[in-house]
């Protein structure tokens, strides 16, 4: 009984990670119609970063500064910050597909970095021995549990209540604006491309603060957290939640990683042992139909977007 | 026989928002028929309704008496519609000769040479610039060439939007005079026009639309002289 | 070296080039970035693989490491893809044209890529396959310069399929209809062009050239099932450094790209050769949006 509580806890723990990362992408694409593919770069930097700051020195890699994880976690959001911020000087005033495929390039660029600069991030094997929140609890599993799902729970409700703010702010409202009709609201006075790259920076900061928290609850980072799947899940999530709306992103969050989570353990009970390793690829397979029949189905995702004004190509 | 017959026709770009609010008219063949209006009227939509670009709600369109309410825009110039947009009317990234090839591509292959002479004797200007881009064109022979597309598949209504706009008064005057030299072969014309003038000196009948309704119809030369008609909707400053 | 740079850049450019040439037409088609176009590449390779397996082996052809079969398989491979493509947009892209934005498109298409990927993975598994086990003969062709009659002989197939897709476009009804829809769809419509007979067209094409530069990659290097996907960005940065939707534009940047990938290696060394395609693009879109072509960027 207890040890079904303390995986609930961790579900849910890993679920709202992904909510908060979610909840970075929706402020890009659902507020700003910022087109980020890169999700998993934003990701990867924030992890580096949490995991440099607050592990003890090792030899594999750089770091060790062993500061408190709160300050690792600052440091995240800073980096991935800044990673964004260079993105989005270069690539925010070109096309919207354009911003796609480079934020493409810059995660897959990231991924190289990761697995290919061993003194800095430990190359393949990674960093290991990053410290968790709450490591005095770690040998009573329920209690250890608990804490970090109130942890996270904590930082995903302030993550909601400050984008609410945000979004609701007049800021926010000249983001939708932008978006809706940019000619209209540059003749208003307001600067696009800064108000834009303002949203693409905060939203980066979440999703590094997304990739630091999953770092620290795991303990272990490697580049292969890092794959395009990651970005790929995370726009499921916010997809089948409705973007534009950040209830829907927790919601979309929660909803894919059970449906991740459940068919990677139905796929491990059903395939014969010989395919259980590619049993993987086929959970990837399962959740690209479900994005397409959401999307085919049900556009405006579980909860529904507000109504935007789309443009529509024929052909 | 009418050529095109357009009855009680709604249309628009969203069909709660219609731009086009119940116009009928006939045009028979050699006539020419000038639509006329301000700006916004929805003079435009209504010739992109007829050519298929624009959603009809209801109402009818009939080209030589069968409906073309099902034929998708790419089959009506086969059916015997022509039409030639206001803006971006040529394929600027290809030839001239491409851009005519293009439209002769519907015809029998025996006969496609022939027509493509044709068009070369009717535009002389084009034969010159035969293996030049499109994009490179004057106003006057873009416009030349932009006609000679549609002509090309010898269609029985030529639709026109605003063939004048951004011509000098001298290449107004010859655009004009070719399409009274097309009519004159049996064409029917519908002529979008926002130089009235111009457009009342070579038309048989007029139409003036104000917010997607018919205002006004008559004879050309009755609406040219009527002064009511001209300090109400056409305004001086359209009168070159 | 610099001459050896120049023979390995120019064999991975034509077959970056043969790819990004799907790509650049659909995207200026359609006007969506096909995240998926890779997989078309993996799955020609893997497609000709099955048929030239299902033919069974024969003799070498002279001093190749492959026979007919493969070219038999080559041949097969680009029709099935070229299907496969087209069941793709019929299944997926055609119904959200109709119905969503444009970028709800490209998210379908990174599904649909990281989809049929896996797929690929879980049949064939994630190690490489080969089409034959024979060691490649080399072959010099000047002072410190090498190449394998393989490569050579895929460079020239490469070099056919491209000039054959130029004189398409170039000089019949096809390419010139192909290239009027891409400029202006709805002209297209008003001079008797059926749109929707283009974009099938054009997938066909798109997928049967992806197909080659797979079964290409397969013949000169491995199969996996990340190879279409790798392959993706050096894809996106042809057809941006060419000009979206100009197929000589995907041609010169593949070349371009392909070399700059080679002469990167002594460099920065090899683990570092995907990220060159990022940054030759960055640099394209910084400086010049609309790439050297003047297509439809900005
Ligand atoms: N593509 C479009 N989408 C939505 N509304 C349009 C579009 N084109 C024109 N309109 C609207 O339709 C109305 C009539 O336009 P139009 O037919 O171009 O008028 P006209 O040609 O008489 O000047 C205008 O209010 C215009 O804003
Ligand atoms: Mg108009």
């Amino acid at each position: 009984m207890s040890g079904l509580a303390s995986y609930a806890c961790f579900f849910f723990t890993v679920a709202l990670t992904y909510g908060v990362a979610t909840l970075g992408l929706n402020l890009q694409w659902g507020s700003a119609g910022l087109f980020n593919v890169g999700v998993a770069g934003f990701a990867a930097v924030g992890a580096y970063a949490a995991a440099w700051l607050t592990a003890a020195p090792a030899a594999g890699h750089w770091g060790g500064f062993q500061l408190p994880i709160a300050l690792g976690w600052i440091g995240a959001m800073a980096a991935a910050a800044l990673a964004a911020a260079i993105l989005g000087a270069i690539t925010l005033r070109l096309r919207a597909d354009y911003l796609a495929i480079t934020t493409f390039g810059a995660a897959v660029t990231i991924e190289l970095v990761a697995l290919n600069a061993q003194t800095l991030t430990g190359g393949p094997f990674g960093i290991a021995f990053i410290p968790k929140p709450f490591e005095a609890l770690a040998d009573r599993p329920l209690a250890f549990g608990a804490a970090n799902l109130a942890l996270v729970a904590a930082v995903a409700a302030l993550a909601y209540w400050a984008l609410e703010r945000l979004t609701g702010s007049p800021w926010g409202r000249v983001l939708r604006a932008l978006r809706e009709d940019e000619a209209a609201a540059a003749s208003l006075g307001k600067a696009p491309d800064a108000f834009r790259l303002q949203a693409f920076v905060i939203g980066a900061a979440l999703i590094g603060l997304a990739g630091a928290m999953q770092a620290q609850f795991f303990g272990f980072i490697a580049p292969d957290n890092y794959l395009p799947v990651l970005t790929f899940q995370v726009w499921v999530m916010l997809v089948v939640g409705g973007s534009g709306n950040n209830r829907g992103a927790l919601l979309g969050a929660l909803a894919v990683w059970a449906l991740w989570s459940f068919s990677g353990t139905a796929l491990a009970a059903l395939l014969p042992g010989t395919l259980q390793a590619r049993g993987a690829a086929l959970r990837v397979v399962a959740i690209g139909v479900v994005l397409a029949g959401v999307l085919l189905l049900r556009p405006r995702g579980l909860i529904g977007e507000r109504a935007t004004v789309s443009r529509h190509i024929s052909g | 026989m009418t050529a095109l017959a357009v009855r009680d026709l709604v249309a628009g770009y969203d069909p709660a928002l219609p731009i086009v609010r119940g116009v009928s008219f006939d045009l028979a063949g050699g006539a020419i028929l000038a639509l006329l209006g301000p700006n916004g009227a929805g003079k435009s939509t209504l010739a992109k309704a007829v050519a298929g670009l624009v959603t009809v709600v209801s109402g009818s369109i009939h080209l030589r008496g069968t409906p073309l309410g099902d034929v998708p825009a790419h089959a009506r110039l086969r059916r015997g519609l022509g039409f030639v947009p206001q803006t971006d009317n040529v394929f600027a990234g290809l030839t001239v000769a491409e851009n005519l090839a293009i439209a002769a591509a519907i015809l029998p292959r025996a006969g496609r040479a022939g027509r493509i002479a044709a068009m070369l004797t009717l535009f002389p200007d084009l034969a010159a610039a035969r293996r030049g881009a499109a994009g490179r064109l004057s106003g006057g022979q873009r416009q030349m060439l932009a006609m000679a597309r549609a002509l090309i598949a010898a269609p029985a209504v030529l639709v026109l939007d605003e063939p004048s706009a951004g011509l000098s008064p001298k290449l107004v005057g010859v655009v004009m005079a070719r399409l009274r030299d097309i009519a004159a072969t049996g064409v029917a014309v519908l002529l979008v026009e926002q130089n009235v003038r111009a457009a009342l000196a070579i038309a048989d009948h007029a139409l003036i639309l104000v917010e997607g309704r018919v205002a006004h119809a008559g004879g050309g030369a009755t609406l040219r002289d009527d002064p009511a008609v001209a300090a109400l909707y056409l305004g001086g400053r359209h009168a070159a | 070296m610099i001459a050896q740079i120049l023979v390995d850049g120019i064999t991975s450019g034509a077959m970056i080039g043969l790819g990004a040439i799907g790509l650049t037409l659909t995207y200026g088609l359609l006007r969506f970035a096909n995240f998926a176009h890779g997989e078309f590449a993996t799955w020609g390779a893997y497609l000709a693989l099955l048929v030239a397996g299902a033919i069974g082996p024969a003799d070498p052809l002279g001093p190749l490491t492959f026979g007919w079969p493969l070219l038999a398989a080559l041949a097969a491979s680009m029709v099935l893809t070229a299907l496969l493509a087209a069941a793709l947009d019929g299944v997926l892209f055609r119904r959200l044209r109709r119905h969503g934005s444009a970028i709800t498109l490209v998210i379908a298409s990174f599904g649909a890529s990281l989809a049929l990927r896996s797929a690929l993975e879980f049949g064939f598994g994630p190690q490489p396959w080969y089409y034959t086990r024979d060691i490649a003969m080399t072959v010099r062709l000047g002072p410190g310069m090498r190449a394998t009659w393989d490569q050579l002989a895929v460079l020239g197939l490469a070099i056919v399929l491209m000039l054959a897709m130029h004189l398409l476009m170039t000089r019949t009804p096809l390419g010139r209809a192909m290239r009027a829809v891409s400029e202006n769809p709805d002209l297209a419509r008003l001079a008797g062009i059926d749109p929707a007979r283009i974009v099938r067209v054009t997938w066909l094409l798109g997928g049967a050239l992806a197909a080659s530069a797979g079964v290409f990659l397969g013949v000169t290097v491995q199969l996996r099932p990340s190879m279409g996907f790798e392959l993706l960005l050096p894809l996106f940065a042809a057809a941006i450094l060419g000009g979206i939707g100009s197929v000589p534009g995907a041609m010169l940047g593949g070349l371009i790209i392909g070399i700059a990938e080679a002469a990167s290696v002594p460099l920065a060394g090899a683990q570092y050769r995907a990220a060159v395609a990022f940054v030759v693009m960055l640099a394209m879109l910084l400086v010049r949006p609309s790439g050297l072509f003047g297509g439809r960027g900005g």
